[in-house]
């Protein structure tokens, strides 16, 4: 970092955002996107802003222990408010702005929750919905006044109201907002972060000032970050990785946070920014090579065999001229400087990653071929290995020594151990302090020498990567007594841009089947140039032809299966395509998007069962609800086939 | 949706219609039609296919000039109206068909609704100099308010003709918005619309209602829409007005019920 870094007095966030506005008050803070404008905000200006908020809870009766519920996208006046509830002695619960009504229900029942800060009407009709259930629940504070003029609730109040009463409150008690900074201490809670839930009930992880400051400093400290990087803050505020990038590393590094227009807009404003530094989980990583591959299908002939040359060029030697290592040829480090002219600096600048100098990826496993290719036009992408519990901070890729298959050495002040089941455990100043009222859960994640174990099957390699390769849990064993690790060829198969989701079966039984939801994106497209009429997601899924593009797909990952001997007897013998989408509001997947197997299981017995009978043909209808909070059936008949496996022997012999 | 219409101010008659007739040489497609809208109201007029409800909303905007009867809007009565003095006066409106320039951006097509507030001379407009500078900006910042409004932020630089169906209904009701209108006249504005798609253009219909205060004719087909969303329903059949009211008196008019259902014979 910079000499400009605050002193060591700055320990919790309040102290370090009142030290920016003395240091550097007239840099901007954030920005954000409003009337097709960039709106900014200095680091002065976000002090009083989150002074002004401060001062209007406090005068509404906030005290000192309360929990401030966040619901919206990414806004600075949302982050303010993680700032307010933080200054008043306060704990921030941010929740997902897309989640339904119930499933706010539960946290903020469980969390507490006396104050919401929410966006918009939206999310304050979601909250009266339940309020019934929310007992707990006083006042409601929303920012958009849009559509809310005729709401007369007491409890509602208007986000610049509450600041206008705050402002009063603070030259009225002109004393009490430095007392209140003064009496926080590091080792309060200063957040709260709800599990996604894989498994069972979400449960709160109480974070303190000290352990998030932590997690922030140390990778401030290992990517070299300082007040002039700009940071794009699109990913959702109740997620770690936000609540890490977006909050605790711009307080401690001073860089500037930038909030899209909306969500659709993300892409173009993210060309806007030109973020320097940017976090992505794969998914969006790869949307975007999605994107641009359907879109290089239908430029001119020209342009595709320049596109697809230099690529191979970049396939070639990229990675390694970003490593700087030696060995590539003189021809090649050529090629590839025109290349950059002609392609891959053009092709960056449509990503909107002209500018970085650092991306990570994480929350699953990136496809080698995805994470290379940005590697190989010049993006430096990294991966990182963290959960919500470990502040996401536990493995961090050096710059200039990335390897595909893990996820990095230990981060600075993270001691990592493999237990005797290779379950990873990890200690760190950057851990949980506790769930949130569950003092069980609590003392089983921890082992007797302070370890949090991350429920992560992994090994360290020689040069003392760690290498992640299954949930520990989810690890099973074919009944021919073979490893069966779901995540692993669900993963192989997910690199593949047509297949979006994969669930794969095993355990317990005698061979590996597989669920496939294509992507509708790619394989609508695919089916477009072959002209192919289909009306939907569930008449595509079932097309014949569709399940052949598939069957390609499967074929290949069991040849990749059938070269390792570990997993040779895992290749999928059967396979289906859903006549649906995974959806999170189905229960399906998480709010992050991984998927629940059990779940899933449960609910499609009737297709797991026809996949081991045999059958090539089973109909079935199913529940869904729509985003409002209705339910309906889809029903389809879903065929079932079979996909070609090899043996590892006759492999070899053709090898 | 929230907001129940009685809480809003509904005002006094702003539009007029006495006994509206329209005959296309032999064929009458509207009939002694005679009803009011309120100022700030949501008046829906439905009626089978070929009832005339297009022809009145085109009689309202001055498309169609009546054989007979006379509009009376904002206390002034008509014989003969024309579109851009209707314009003028604060009438906009949507059409059935999308009529867009689907060649031009999402943001330009709103602009265009702005027309008649450009007050700049011709050669200031070509030279963007002085006063069309400041007005251009004053227009735009007011079209990037109804692009935020209707959420259409994402497609603000897409030319329309690339867009979805519910989208361009959505960026022709922008550019009905952008003209700041009286009266909002929305030929079937969610005719091909998913239920999601028809549950968006509500809201926004409910909250143009409610923020701007305009007022707003709507034909709709969707009955769950108008019961929902209006006020007040007026019912034609066969170019006559058969039913007047709220939408649970309409619905419980014998004479809409067999227009609708048919009657046994």
């Amino acid at each position: 970092m910079n000499g400009a870094a605050p002193p060591a007095v700055a320990d919790t966030f309040p102290r370090l955002l009142l030290e920016h506005a003395r240091v550097r008050g007239a840099q901007t803070s954030a920005r954000e996107k409003d009337l097709g404008i960039w709106q900014s905000w200095t680091w002065s200006e976000a002090a009083a802003n989150v002074r002004a908020l401060a001062c209007g809870l406090a005068a509404m009766g906030f005290k000192r222990g309360d929990h401030l519920a966040i619901i919206g996208d990414n806004r600075p006046q949302l982050y303010w408010a993680i700032g307010a509830a933080q200054v008043l002695g306060g704990v921030a619960v941010p929740l997902y702005q897309d989640a339904i009504a119930l499933e706010m229900a539960y946290i903020l029942d469980d969390a507490d929750v006396r104050f919401a800060v929410v966006e918009d009407q939206e999310q304050v009709d979601k909250l009266l919905e339940i309020r019934g259930q929310l007992s707990k629940l006083v006042h409601i504070v929303f920012e958009d006044p849009r559509g809310m003029r005729h709401y007369s609730q007491t409890f509602l109040h208007a986000y610049a109201d509450v600041q206008q009463a705050g402002r009063d409150f603070d030259a009225a008690h002109p004393e009490f907002f430095s007392r209140e900074v003064n009496q926080g201490s590091s080792s309060d809670i200063a957040i709260m972060l709800y599990t996604s839930g894989t498994t069972g009930k979400p449960k709160g992880v109480c974070h303190t000032h000290a352990a998030l400051i932590a997690a922030a400093r140390g990778g401030c400290d290992f990517d070299r970050l300082g007040p002039g990087d700009e940071v794009l803050s699109y990913l959702p505020m109740a997620w770690v990785g936000d609540n890490l990038f977006s909050y605790a590393q711009a307080l401690v590094a001073g860089f500037t946070i930038n909030c899209p227009e909306s969500g659709d807009t993300v892409m173009t404003d993210m060309r806007e920014i030109g973020p320097t530094y940017y976090f992505a989980p794969p998914r969006v990583f790869e949307n975007l090579l999605t994107q641009v591959m359907i879109r290089m299908e239908d430029a001119s002939r020209l342009k595709r065999a320049l596109f697809h040359s230099f690529l191979g060029v970049a396939r070639r030697c990229g990675a390694e001229i970003l490593d700087r290592k030696p060995g590539v040829s003189p021809l090649d480090r050529l090629l590839y400087t025109l290349g950059n002219v002609l392609v891959f600096g053009p092709l960056r600048n449509v990503l909107g990653m002209s500018r970085i100098r650092v991306a990570y990826t994480a929350g699953a496993a990136i496809g080698p071929d995805l994470f290379r290719f940005y590697r190989s036009i010049g993006v430096n992408l990294k991966q990182l290995y963290g959960s919500t519990e470990t502040c996401a901070y536990v493995c961090l890729q050096p710059d200039r020594h990335i390897k595909l298959d893990t996820v990095g050495p230990p981060a600075p002040g993270v001691e990592v151990r493999i237990a005797e089941d290779g379950e990873v455990l990890v200690r760190s100043r950057a851990l949980l302090k506790e769930y949130y009222r569950r003092p069980d859960s609590t003392a089983e994640v921890f082992d007797a020498q302070g370890y949090f174990r991350t429920g992560d099957a992994g090994l360290f390699d020689t040069d003392g990567h760690l290498k992640i390769i299954d949930r520990a849990k989810d690890v099973g064993k074919l009944s021919s007594g073979a490893v069966f690790a779901p995540n692993y060829i669900e993963n192989k198969l997910k690199f593949f841009p047509y297949v979006k989701e994969a669930v794969a079966f095993g355990h317990g039984r005698d061979m590996v089947c597989a669920f496939i939801n294509i992507d509708l994106g790619a394989v609508g497209n695919w089916a477009e140039r072959r002209n192919l009429a289909y009306s939907g997601y569930t008449d595509l899924a079932g097309k014949p032809q569709v399940y052949d593009l598939i069957a390609g797909c499967v074929e290949k990952v069991n040849a990749e299966l059938a070269a390792d001997p570990m997993v040779a007897g895992s290749q999928v013998r059967r396979f289906l395509i859903l006549h649906k989408e995974l959806d999170p509001d189905d229960d399906e997947l998480t709010r992050t998007r991984k998927v629940r197997r059990g779940f899933i299981a449960d609910k499609y017995g009737r297709l797991v069962d026809a996949l081991y009978e045999g059958k090539s043909v089973q109909h079935i209808d199913t529940q869904v609800k729509f985003e409002d909070g209705r339910s309906g059936v889809i029903e389809a008949d879903v065929s079932i086939r079979d996909a070609a496996t090899y043996s590892p022997a006759a492999l070899c012999k053709s090898a | 949706m929230s907001t129940a219409p009685s809480q809003r101010h509904i005002g006094d008659v702003l539009l007029k219609l006495d006994g509206i007739s329209l005959a296309f040489g032999g064929v009458k497609a509207l009939d002694d039609v005679s009803f009011e809208v309120r100022s700030h109201e949501i008046r829906a007029i439905i009626g089978p296919n070929g009832a005339g409800k297009s022809s009145l909303l085109n009689v309202i905007n001055g498309v169609y000039h009546p054989s007979q009867g006379a509009v009376t809007y904002k206390g002034t009565t008509y014989r003969q109206m024309r579109p851009h003095e209707a314009a003028r006066r604060g009438i906009a409106r949507t059409f059935q068909n999308i009529a867009l320039f689907k060649g031009m951006t999402v943001l330009d097509n709103i602009m265009t609704g702005r027309t008649l507030k450009m007050h700049a001379g011709f050669l200031f407009q070509c030279l963007y100099f002085g006063k069309a500078r400041s007005e251009e900006l004053a227009h735009r910042r007011k079209v990037e308010h109804i692009i935020d409004f209707l959420q259409i932020e994402h497609i603000r630089k897409t030319p329309v003709g690339r867009l979805a169906y519910g989208l361009q209904k959505r960026v022709e009701l922008a550019r009905a918005l952008a003209a700041e209108p009286e009266l909002l006249l929305l030929d079937e504005p969610m005719a091909g619309m998913n239920l999601e798609e028809k549950e968006d253009m509500c809201r926004f219909i409910l909250d143009a209602n409610d923020e701007f205060g305009t007022t707003i004719v709507l034909i709709e087909h969707d009955m769950g829409v108008v019961m929902d969303l209006s006020d007040r329903v007026v019912v034609l059949d066969y170019g006559r007005k058969i039913g007047d009211g709220s939408p649970d008196e309409v619905r419980r008019n014998q004479a809409v019920i067999d227009a609708y259902l048919g009657v046994r014979h």
